[in-house]
């Protein structure tokens, strides 16, 4: 913190802190200062020069968002500069930016996706002129392609580079600039490539105008018309702030939420524009196979077939949790499985190597914040770009702010800050000993140092022996502490930690997920049940009796014998619990689809039709079943199994970052931006 | 009373005598640099201080004062000199003639201001146009390398100094200091929000000062004469020497070496061999390059030229780019034609100047032809003023200020024009005064 300056503003005298810049000091003052190519979280540009002040005394007005306290000197008596909001010389100087920025905006307001939340119309509004003064022609700026996301529409740029500094500074990519100068000067993708950015999409946020929109969007609502419901994404594990935008029964678009410690203000573009996977592909009544061919069916039809087969042998019973599971219905499914006797029950259909020892050796444990303050991160068998771009973006910060050190085990992929590659092989691990690795250096004196593992490496089949070498590297350098836990997991699936606080796993003897299919494949799995896993291996099973529940036809619902259409993540109120371990919950922003049900009064009925009724008639009461997941002592040296760790290279995952999920995999837009990459990959070769 | 020829510090400016170092060192050049530089940088920078030099880019700031600037002792941060030679201003030459006959002038003088403000690097930022004037700049440097006066150990004095030139690709803004350094720094070059001033924050996020080519060439001679002798010069606070540009409609036009604050008259008619037709055929005259308002005939009779009488008249000395108009000219038109250079040269990056300066050269493109409304006119001038004091960079201002000029002296012109083309007159023609 810096001293405190003394400075009168509006009349007022204020003691404030000295690296304040004159925006904010007006701000804490009360005065409303506008602004467009300003932000919080980006460079200072000071190009729009809407945030004029007056410092009396000084020549010209100033750019307060370019000069801070400690930059004022006192007035010659010695009394405090005097800043003015409200003088006749800033009206004047925004009067004029205002006009000069409207000179050559279209007036396309009526047809702008940005009507009714464009900074400028606002802003327009409270330090414009009423009329216009200019009888020129306007200018016309042709449209540039940016890719399937966003929608270009350059005319109404008022080059304010709050994109550009965007994707070069927090997406880390060097796609957009300002080309040409003066009238001329136009912003633009590198020859009009696409943006490769998976964060890409926020530069529709940033926009304080309407050049840049959603395309996916383009032309389909008008803000206003909006119903907003907040709620939580599940397209990953990092469980963003969303705001879920619908109209009817619609989801008309999906925008970022402010949480500092999760996604600050920024979501992936696969949070932002997978709303189109909600209103395809959907299951919206039971289902049941008759004669190879699946026939619609009723409720009480489908939970009756079920029912029958599940009063078999327990031990020839298993259940599957998918990667979109919520809290509650995972738990509402273990305990049908329990008062059933089934004993084999997973929630990794990935078959990762986590869950069954401390809560901790499955959690992201500094916090997604945390990364902020870190300042040498080691990441195994991740590749963070993909498997969560906001934490990528804030491997990147602390790249930036911290100078972090960062260094990876696993295949060699493109991140959006240097790393040392340590080597391609798990087993390097172990070489991670030599004082004379100047990265093992950084990791020793780091003040804040940070494993993150992820799920290339965990869902080995030698998982549990990488864990074991990654906690054994933690202890070592002394990650954990009592001020600091740097032992970090990376998940991929939004449900995954969630399942394992509830302890959706094989009891004694029974079966994990790659024992269930295999039981499976030789006929020795009666029936197993299917909680929206999608992602794995059913196409060998033939005679077992599988159901399906979840909201989307894809490779389980394709399989399965009765299918139970449940929600999507838009459709109910439930808990997820992110990387972190937070618990989050959702919101429903629509109701389900046709007779599609919310996931646990689907299990509460069948356990009805079973006679093994579930004790919670309401979600409260369920939630109230729920105990709070144990923190223990954490000792990151007990993790894991020893064992030979295999001599293959760790492969990236081969999961497409586009298709992760059946709502991806349903959505138009994703396909979109897949084989547009892929074309533009192949262009370049 | 004209500068004597034994007072002019460029001796060569009209290269009638070789540029190469030996002549240059029969001028005087080179002579004693060693021994200045002994007596210490706070040495050299109170000499200039004492002498009174004002920058000769245009703006006028103290030299020594912004010398100054620079932290005294060298921290983490090297300190570097940046020579402005990105000449661009319209009606401006004298950078060019210094470096064609006189570059061992600019080098010593590198090398002086470079030690004094503790740089061991400088960089003389070349206008892309210049094409020959880098080859002959390079090929003084690399003479002055060879007999040792800058590079290891530069003229015996145990200062090492390295002098690079840097060719422009010809953008108008680039001469601006902070977007100067972001060329020289290999990016777009677009101006720099201030503070952090480059003395704090410059090249590199160095310690930086940047300087014109005059007054870096000037500095050896000052030592070697004296700060007295060249603040005998001129009124006070506007002394010395100082290379005046003169075109436009002159009978001789020229670059010259006068004292400051020479009437413009007398320069005008002295080496310029007067206004074409005579004094009396004169209409206005531009005094500081484009960038200042221009001036009318009344005016241009008794005015001085320096920084503070020129100011008094509401225009400025600039660069001394003296553009000299008769009555032939349409005064509408020649200011429109800069509006158009504004237009054409702004950065693009804030908005007044970018919009405004369209905007200006729009209004009047429609009044050269008289297609306009009066009440245009205030209209012009209110949007030149939200244009001026509200950018980044002062290219804002040099776009307002000659149409502020036009309007505030020929305002009859434009309404003549307005009115002419009304009625269906011709409307080159100028109203008769």
């Amino acid at each position: 913190m810096s001293e405190l300056r003394k400075v009168n503003i509006d009349g007022v005298e204020y003691e404030m802190p000295g690296h304040l810049t004159l925006m904010q000091a007006c701000e804490t003052a009360g005065a409303e200062i506008p602004r467009f190519c300003y932000h919080e979280r980006l460079s200072v540009a000071g190009n729009c020069r809407m945030c004029l002040v007056e410092w009396e005394g000084a020549p010209k007005p100033m750019a307060s968002c370019a000069m801070s306290l400690n930059d004022l000197r006192p007035n010659r008596d010695g009394s405090p500069a005097n800043i003015r909001t409200n003088s006749a010389t800033v009206k004047k100087a925004r009067e004029g930016v205002m006009e000069f920025l409207l000179i050559n905006h279209p007036l396309d307001c009526p047809i702008c996706d940005q009507g009714g939340e464009c900074d400028l119309q606002d802003q327009a509004l409270g330090y414009g002129r009423s009329e216009t003064r200019f009888e020129e022609d306007k200018r016309a700026v042709e449209e540039k392609n940016m890719g399937p996301l966003v929608k270009t529409n350059m005319t109404r740029c008022i080059q304010c580079t709050r994109c550009v500094r965007f994707i070069s500074e927090v997406a880390g990519v060097e796609e957009l600039g300002l080309i040409n100068r003066g009238e001329g000067a136009e912003i633009t993708t590198y020859l009009q490539a696409n943006l490769t950015s998976e964060l890409s999409g926020n530069v529709i946020d940033l926009c304080p105008v309407g050049a840049l929109t959603s395309r996916p969007y383009a032309y389909n609502a008008r803000s206003w018309e909006l119903r907003k419901t907040e709620s939580i994404d599940v397209m990953d594990a990092v469980g963003s702030a969303i705001r879920v935008d619908a109209r009817g029964a619609e989801v008309m678009r999906i925008l970022p939420r402010l949480n500092e410690d999760i996604n600050e203000e920024w979501i992936s573009d696969k949070t932002r524009f997978v709303w189109d996977g909600l209103k395809r592909q959907r299951l919206d009544k039971p289902f049941i196979r008759e004669n190879g061919r699946l026939r619609g069916a009723s409720w009480n039809e489908a939970l009756m077939v079920i029912a029958e087969r599940l009063k078999g042998d327990p031990s020839r019973i298993g259940a599957i949790a998918g990667d979109l599971a919520d809290i509650e219905s995972v738990k509402a499914l273990k305990d049908l499985m329990e008062s059933l006797g089934v004993r084999s029950m997973d929630c990794r259909q990935d078959g990762a190597a986590i869950g069954g020892q401390a809560r901790e050796g499955y959690l992201f444990n500094s916090g997604i914040a945390g990364i902020d303050e870190a300042d040498a991160i080691l990441l195994i068998g991740v590749n963070p770009r993909v498997d969560a771009p906001i934490i990528n973006a804030r491997i990147r910060k602390a790249w930036l702010e911290n100078n972090a050190e960062i260094g990876l085990i696993g295949a060699a992929v493109e991140l959006t800050y240097p790393y040392t590659n340590l080597g391609n092989q798990p087993a390097d691990l172990n070489e991670l000993t030599s004082k004379r690795n100047p990265f093992v250096r950084a990791m020793a004196k780091a003040k804040k140092p940070m494993i993150i593992i992820g799920m290339d490496a965990l869902t080995r089949t030698d998982g549990a022996q990488i864990l074991r070498a990654a906690g054994l590297l933690a202890a070592k350098w002394k990650l954990v502490r009592e001020d600091w836990n740097g032992f970090n997991v990376l998940h991929n699936a939004a449900g995954r930690v969630g399942a394992l606080d509830v302890g959706f796993l094989p009891r004694q003897d029974g079966l994990n997920t790659r024992q269930m299919l295999d039981a499976a494949k030789k006929n020795d799995l009666d029936t197993l049940f299917l909680l929206g896993a999608d992602e794995i291996e059913l196409s060998e099973i033939d005679d077992t009796f599988v159901i399906y529940q979840g909201s989307h036809g894809d490779a389980g619902a394709h399989r399965a014998d009765v299918i139970l259409p449940g929600v999507a993540y838009t459709e109910k109120s439930t808990t997820y619990a992110n990387t972190e371990g937070r618990w989050q919950q959702t919101r429903a922003a629509v109701g389900p689809k046709g007779e599609a049900k919310e996931d646990w009064k689907i299990l509460r009925a069948l356990s009805d039709n079973l006679g093994r009724v579930l004790p919670y008639d309401d979600i409260a009461a369920l939630r109230a079943s729920i105990t709070a997941p144990k923190t223990s002592k954490f000792d990151p040296a007990k993790l894991g199994k020893a064992g030979k760790i295999t001599n293959t290279a760790l492969a990236p995952n081969p999961n497409s970052f586009w298709f992760s999920n059946p709502i991806a995999r349903a959505s138009e837009t994703m396909s979109r931006c897949a084989s547009s990459q892929s074309a533009q990959l192949e262009a370049a070769e | 009373m004209t500068l004597a020829d034994k007072d002019r510090i460029f001796t060569n400016l009209y290269g009638r005598e070789d540029w190469r170092l030996p002549a240059a060192k029969k001028r005087g050049n080179w002579n004693g640099t060693g021994d200045f530089l002994n007596l210490g940088p706070e040495w050299i920078v109170e000499q200039i201080k004492a002498s009174g030099l004002r920058g000769r880019g245009g703006a006028g700031f103290p030299t020594g004062l912004k010398w100054s600037f620079m932290p005294k002792e060298v921290g983490a941060r090297p300190h570097y000199l940046v020579v402005n030679a990105d000449e661009s201003e319209p009606g401006t030459c004298k950078d060019r003639d210094m470096m064609r006959h006189d570059p061992h002038l600019l080098i010593e003088g590198c090398l002086i201001a470079a030690f004094a403000m503790r740089a061991h690097t400088a960089y003389i930022y070349l206008r892309g146009e210049y094409v020959f004037e880098l080859a002959r700049v390079q090929a003084a440097i690399d003479e002055a390398y060879e007999a040792g006066l800058i590079g290891k150990n530069a003229c015996g004095s145990g200062w090492d100094f390295d002098l690079f030139v840097h060719h422009g690709a010809g953008a108008y803004i680039c001469g601006e200091e902070t977007a100067l350094l972001e060329s020289l720094e290999g990016k777009k070059g677009q101006p720099r929000l201030k503070p952090p001033f480059p003395a704090n924050a410059g090249l590199y996020g160095c310690p930086t000062t940047v300087n014109n080519v005059e007054s870096i060439a000037v500095t050896g001679t000052i030592l070697r004469r004296g700060a007295g002798w060249f603040s005998s010069f001129g009124r006070p606070g506007n002394v010395g020497t100082k290379v005046y540009c003169i075109s436009g409609h002159v009978n001789n036009p020229c670059n010259v070496e006068e004292a400051m604050s020479i009437p413009l008259k007398e320069l005008i008619e002295t080496h310029a061999g007067g206004v074409r037709g005579g004094w009396e055929n004169l209409k206005a005259v531009i005094p500081g390059g484009s960038s200042v308002p221009c001036l009318p005939r009344d005016i241009c009779d008794t005015v001085l030229m320096d920084f503070d009488a020129l100011r008094d008249h509401k225009s400025g000395l600039g660069t001394a780019g003296v553009i000299v108009m008769d009555q032939s000219t349409d005064m509408v038109q020649a200011i429109t034609r800069l509006a158009y250079f504004y237009k054409h040269e702004s950065c693009g990056q804030c908005t007044p100047c970018r919009e405004g300066t369209g905007w200006m050269w729009r209004v009047l493109t429609r009044m050269c032809e008289g297609r306009a409304e009066m009440s245009e006119i205030d209209l012009l001038l209110d949007v030149s003023t939200q244009i001026e004091g509200h950018t980044i960079c002062a290219l804002g201002d040099a776009a307002a200020w000659p149409v502020q000029g036009l309007i505030r002296h020929f305002r009859h012109e434009i309404e003549a024009k307005i009115t002419n083309y009304r009625v269906g007159k011709a409307v080159h023609q100028v109203a008769a005064e």
